[in-house]
Formats: C-alpha cells, sequence, structure tokens
C-alpha cells in the first residue's frame, strides 16, 4: 500500500471519518457518488469498488457492465459541510475488471490528454472564472434573490453571506479563490479560482459547482449553472484562463514579442481559433448554452483574438510587467454547465494541434466585430460559432480532432446522446412561437 | 520484539560511517561521565541518533543539562529493560513524533495536524508539504528542491505543483497563519 492510501487509511480512523464518498463523472458531467464505510476503504485502494457501469450516462451496455472506481488517495478531503457526521470524499478513476483504463470515464480522458501534452514537454494550467444565479427554488418560473426595490425579497445582505460561506467552504477544500463578486445580471455571481494543473482544476470543478450548490441548499435557496436562464440578462459563462508551461518557464511568454505572446503561444491561440466550431459542442453542452451564445449580452460569438476587446472569443490579457508566469489565454465561450473533464481535453486539444501542425496567428480584431457587416467580416476572416447545439454537433461529427481527443466511445456516445436531446427540443412548442404566432396565424 | 544487536564503535567509527536510521546509541558514562557527556553531544548534533545513557545513580543530576539525548538507564542494568528500551528509541519513527509551531501541532506518527487543538483537513500532499516545512522552519527552499524533498516525483503540474500546494496550504491555514509561508521573491520559500 502507497503512502497516500497510509495516510488516508490513518486519517479516517483518527479523525473518525463514518462515511467515505467516491466520486466520478458521467459523460454529462454530472457528479456520481458512492458511499462506502470505512472497513471496505483497504479492499477499495486494493481492488477498486465494483459497480453497474450500465446505470450510469455515457458508460457501458448491459452485457459489459462490470467496472470497478478505484480512488484517487491524493484527492482525499474531509467535505466541511456536514460537520455533525464527518464525511470524506475521494475522485476515481474508473477500470475494466481487467485493469484498464475505461475509455469512457472523462477523468481518464483528460488524463490521457494531459499525457500527451506532457510527451511534448507542456503541463496546462487552468484558471477558471465561475458565473452562477441564486433563485428561490429550481422551479420552472426563476425568482431572482436581489431584483432591486422588493422589499420582500431577501435582502442583498444574504446573498453576500452565502458567497462568503461557499468561498469558506471551497478554501476549506483546498481550492483557493481568486476574488468574487456580483455578476451583471440580477442574483448572478462570481467566483474566480486560483489556477493549478487542469486535472486537479478538473475535479476541482466538480467541487466546486457541488458546494455552492450544497451551501444554496442550507439556506433553502437554489444555485444553478445553467447557461442562460434569465431571458433578458447575461448568462453564466465559465471563461477559461489558459497556460502551457515548461518545467518552470512559462511557454506562451517571450520578453519583447509584439503581442506579449511566445511562438507557441500563438501558436496554441491559433489552434483554438482554427477548431472552436469544432469543440463548441463539448464546452457547450446543452441545448441552453446557445441562447447564451447570441449577441448583445457579453457572451463571445465570433470566432476572433484580441488582447482587449470583449467581443472576442480569445483575449490575450495584458500580463503585469515581470510577471512572466502570468502571461496566459483567455477562452471565452464556455459555460459552467460543461464537463469539465471533456471541455478541458478539448480546448487543450484544439491549442496543442496549433503548436503541433504550426498554425499561424490571423490578425487582431480591433473593432467591436458585432458591429461590423457580414461582407466585412468575412473579409476579415472572422467567422461565428456554432449558433445552436444541432450546428455545434454537425462540426464536431466531421472532427477528427475531436474523435482523437474524446476516444471512440465519448466521441460516439456524446454525438448519439445530445442528437437525442436536440430531436427533444425540436418537438417542443415554445412560448415565442404561441405568443408570436397564434395571435396572427 | 526482535533481540537488539550491539556492536561496539569509537567516535571516529560513527562519524566515518554514519550508522543506519534505526540505529541508536549505547554509551556507558562509567568513570568519566562529563567527558563523555560532551563527546556525545558534540556528536548527535552532526549525527542526529537516538541515545541510550548507562548511568550510575550519582549521574543523574548531569542528565539534567544533557541536550538532545534520548533517554537513560541506572546500572546495574537488567537485560530485559535495556532490550525494551532500546526498542522504544530506535522504532521507525524516531523521537520527534510531534511537531510544534505557535498554536499548529503536527503529529507525525497519526498525520493529523490541528491549529489552536482544532484538527486542519489536508490532502496528503499539504500534509507532507507542511511537514516538510515544520521539521525545517526558518530556512529559503526553491521550487525545485521543494519538489525533489517532499514529491518526489513529477507529477502533471510539474514545478508549479509546489506555487500551486503552498497556496491551497494557506488557504487552510487561514488568513492570519497564511503568512507563515512568506514567498521569497525569485527564490522560492520559507516557513516561520
Amino acid at each position: 500500500m502507497n503512502k497516500e492510501a497510509e495516510y488516508v487509511l490513518r486519517t479516517v480512523e483518527e479523525r473518525g471519518i463514518r462515511f467515505i464518498r467516491l466520486w466520478f463523472t458521467d459523460v454529462q458531467g454530472f457528479l456520481k457518488s458512492v458511499s462506502i464505510s470505512p472497513s471496505e476503504l483497504e479492499v477499495a485502494f486494493e481492488e477498486g469498488m465494483t459497480f453497474d457501469g450500465s446505470a450510469i450516462d455515457g458508460y457501458a451496455r448491459v452485457q459489459e457492465a462490470d467496472m470497478l472506481a478505484r480512488p484517487d488517495a491524493a484527492s482525499f478531503q474531509i467535505l466541511p459541510w456536514r460537520p455533525d457526521q464527518q464525511v470524506a470524499r475521494m475522485f476515481c478513476d474508473i477500470v475494466t475488471p481487467d485493469g484498464a483504463p475505461f475509455e469512457g470515464d472523462p477523468r481518464g480522458v483528460l488524463k490521457r490528454n494531459l499525457q500527451t501534452a506532457a510527451d511534448m514537454g507542456f503541463n496546462f494550467y487552468v484558471a477558471p472564472e465561475l458565473e452562477f444565479f441564486y433563485f428561490r427554488d429550481s422551479g420552472p418560473e426563476p425568482q431572482v434573490l436581489d431584483r432591486g426595490g422588493y422589499f420582500d425579497l431577501t435582502p442583498l445582505d444574504n446573498a453576500q453571506e452565502y458567497r462568503r460561506k461557499t468561498i469558506n467552504a471551497l478554501e476549506l477544500m483546498g481550492i483557493p479563490v481568486e476574488h468574487s463578486h456580483h455578476e451583471v445580471a440580477p442574483s448572478q455571481h462570481e467566483i474566480i479560482v486560483r489556477y493549478t494543473d487542469a486535472l486537479t482544476m478538473a475535479d476541482n470543478i466538480m467541487t466546486f459547482r457541488l458546494t455552492v450548490k450544497e451551501v444554496a441548499m442550507e439556506h433553502d435557496i437554489y444555485a444553478t449553472f445553467m447557461p442562460k436562464p434569465l431571458e433578458d440578462f447575461d448568462g453564466s459563462g465559465m471563461h477559461l484562463h489558459l497556460s502551457l508551461f515548461e518545467g518552470d518557464r512559462n511557454a506562451f511568454f517571450e520578453p519583447g514579442s509584439d503581442n506579449g505572446l511566445s511562438k507557441v503561444g500563438q501558436q496554441f491561440v491559433a489552434g483554438l481559433l482554427t477548431h472552436a466550431a469544432e469543440i463548441t459542442a463539448v464546452t457547450n453542452q446543452w441545448v441552453n448554452s446557445y441562447k447564451r451564445l447570441v449577441a448583445g449580452f457579453d457572451a463571445p460569438i465570433w470566432i476572433s483574438w484580441a488582447r482587449n476587446n470583449q467581443s472576442a472569443l480569445v483575449r490575450v490579457p495584458l500580463a503585469k510587467k515581470g510577471k512572466s508566469s502570468s502571461v496566459r489565454v483567455e477562452y471565452r465561450s464556455p459555460d459552467a454547465a460543461a464537463n469539465p473533464y471533456l471541455a478541458l481535453s478539448a480546448v487543450l486539444a484544439a491549442g496543442m494541434a496549433g503548436i503541433r501542425n504550426g498554425y499561424e496567428l490571423p490578425p487582431e480584431v480591433q473593432d467591436d466585430v458585432h458591429a461590423l457587416t457580414a461582407s466585412e467580416r468575412a473579409a476579415a476572416g472572422v467567422a461565428r460559432l456554432p449558433e445552436t447545439l444541432a450546428d455545434a454537433l454537425d462540426r464536431m461529427e466531421r472532427s477528427e480532432l475531436m474523435a482523437e481527443a474524446l476516444g471512440e466511445h465519448v466521441f460516439s456516445w456524446f454525438l448519439r446522446n445530445k442528437r437525442k436531446e436536440w430531436d427533444r427540443y425540436q418537438h417542443h412548442v415554445s412560448r415565442f412561437e404561441l405568443e408570436t404566432y397564434l395571435p396572427v396565424l | 520484539m526482535a533481540r537488539a544487536r550491539i556492536e561496539y564503535r569509537t567516535i571516529a567509527d560513527i562519524v566515518a560511517e554514519p550508522p543506519p536510521e534505526s540505529a541508536a546509541l549505547l554509551v556507558e558514562l562509567g568513570s568519566e561521565p562529563r567527558r563523555r557527556l560532551r563527546a556525545i553531544e558534540g556528536l548527535v548534533t552532526t549525527n542526529p541518533l537516538p541515545v541510550l545513557l548507562i548511568a550510575e545513580p550519582d549521574h543523574v543530576d548531569l542528565l539534567g543539562s544533557a541536550v538532545g539525548l534520548g533517554d537513560f538507564i541506572l546500572a546495574p542494568v537488567q537485560p530485559a529493560e535495556l532490550e525494551l528500551r532500546l526498542h522504544r528509541l530506535t522504532r521507525a519513527e524516531g523521537t520527534d513524533e510531534i511537531h510544534h509551531f505557535k498554536d499548529l501541532e503536527l503529529n507525525v506518527l497519526t498525520y493529523q495536524a490541528t491549529l489552536d487543538s482544532a484538527p486542519i483537513d489536508l490532502t496528503y500532499m499539504e500534509y507532507e508539504l507542511l511537514r516538510f516545512f515544520v521539521e525545517h522552519p526558518h530556512r529559503v527552499w526553491s521550487r525545485e528542491q521543494l519538489l525533489s524533498k517532499v514529491w518526489g516525483y513529477e507529477y502533471f503540474g510539474g514545478a508549479r505543483t509546489v506555487d500551486v500546494h503552498v497556496r491551497r496550504l494557506r488557504a487552510k491555514l487561514g488568513e492570519h497563519r497564511a503568512s507563515w509561508i512568506t514567498t521569497v521573491r525569485s527564490v522560492g520559500y520559507r516557513f516561520g
């Protein structure tokens, strides 16, 4: 037994932990959990816990159902929101009964992509900006908590209190927060998490979403990462700040380069732009995701880059002088309802393709891209991100890059599943149609 | 309990060829207690080994001021007592089982750390990093040194892993204690 597992066993004993939750993620990014008691822990480390994979979305067919969840002892963490009943969690890797990594496991998919980057000498770092809404409940008519002037609603102070408690819980779980603030829309909040390596960050995003929801639930409210819950206001995104390091050196940094980026950095951005449309189905995986990617709400829709232009898809923020480690690129289209393991895999694969194939970075966009005419945009070579989920799936289906990055299993299951989702949506007659067409047609 | 194997060595032997970590020094104070004590104190500052002194009843007064020595046993020696005391001294965990720094207590045996008696929930690597800092305070460590001494292997994180863990550790230590770990610009980190 390795030292990490020994540490976990000892801590469970010393701290009187009653339950250990083994966490893993299905292909759509829903957190799954199996609870085990301390007496089963040693077996879980040695052999893994058997479960029925056919019950998990995107995992297996009935005839190949047996899977094993192997806890990653390095991710052992006591959960701070159940102080009375001492519960801890570990993230798991999913393996088949013969011990091979299961190709439908999103965490395994990300590990594989990180290994590909590591083989080229790069470590991938990510810092996300996570946006979400607080509502009174999860009912179909979202009720905000802090719409100005309505004094019968929960006062603003309470939302700050929820946010403070959330940040506290995050920090106790080793997820340091850079800062947080009330967002543009009513009842909308943003918490910016400090960068870490991409695998830990994907785990952290899963933990983050649960923590935000748990704290809200404790206060009888509801927190949501739905990309666009309020028609007239900004949606919730997950801007990703990305960087590659070669050992201790930021591979995106080059002193004196005219746009602040090294050759590698420029190629990475070119990769993101070239493959943006193909990876969008994964970074924005819901029908609703595309209601956020529209003009007029600060969300990016044009495939372009800039140093300082909020309408661009990729932004290269100005690094502080002498802070070479902070040079990074910001990819602005993803939303926080994506599967973080797959989204980070897709984004990394796009960027790495740029490096591997030596893509040229197109010129930076200077103007507000929304304001250009269609022919001006065409002249500047600026295309649009997919407008709907169906559109995005078409682009993904033709993408060798995505088949490679996700692996055949996840790639084909994802497409099948999302086609079905789109189909169901197509059958739906919306309020818009009834209100617009019924009175006149 | 395995029987202790006792070998005769001079101080020069020990300096020339340091014994394994599982060894202890068995020292008879005999007729020159002061001289031997000084010699042993000098030796263990450079070769930190647990020490079992065999003392005469009238040596006990001297032992009060002896620094850094493990345990003593009074002559005449009972073989069973000698075995037991040697065994306790040479357990793998050594003698420093609990480290203190201000209101931090870190127990090496149980892997638990407390602040002002309240437990802190650390992951294994956070715990190992904190332990390294507490065991080696007041000196500056570079990221590479920390990576090789604490991690000992390359993770997907590479050298920036150290920064990430320091930040997480600071977050868990909380606002008031975060400054225990100071960033030494373009060098690395110092604890305490």
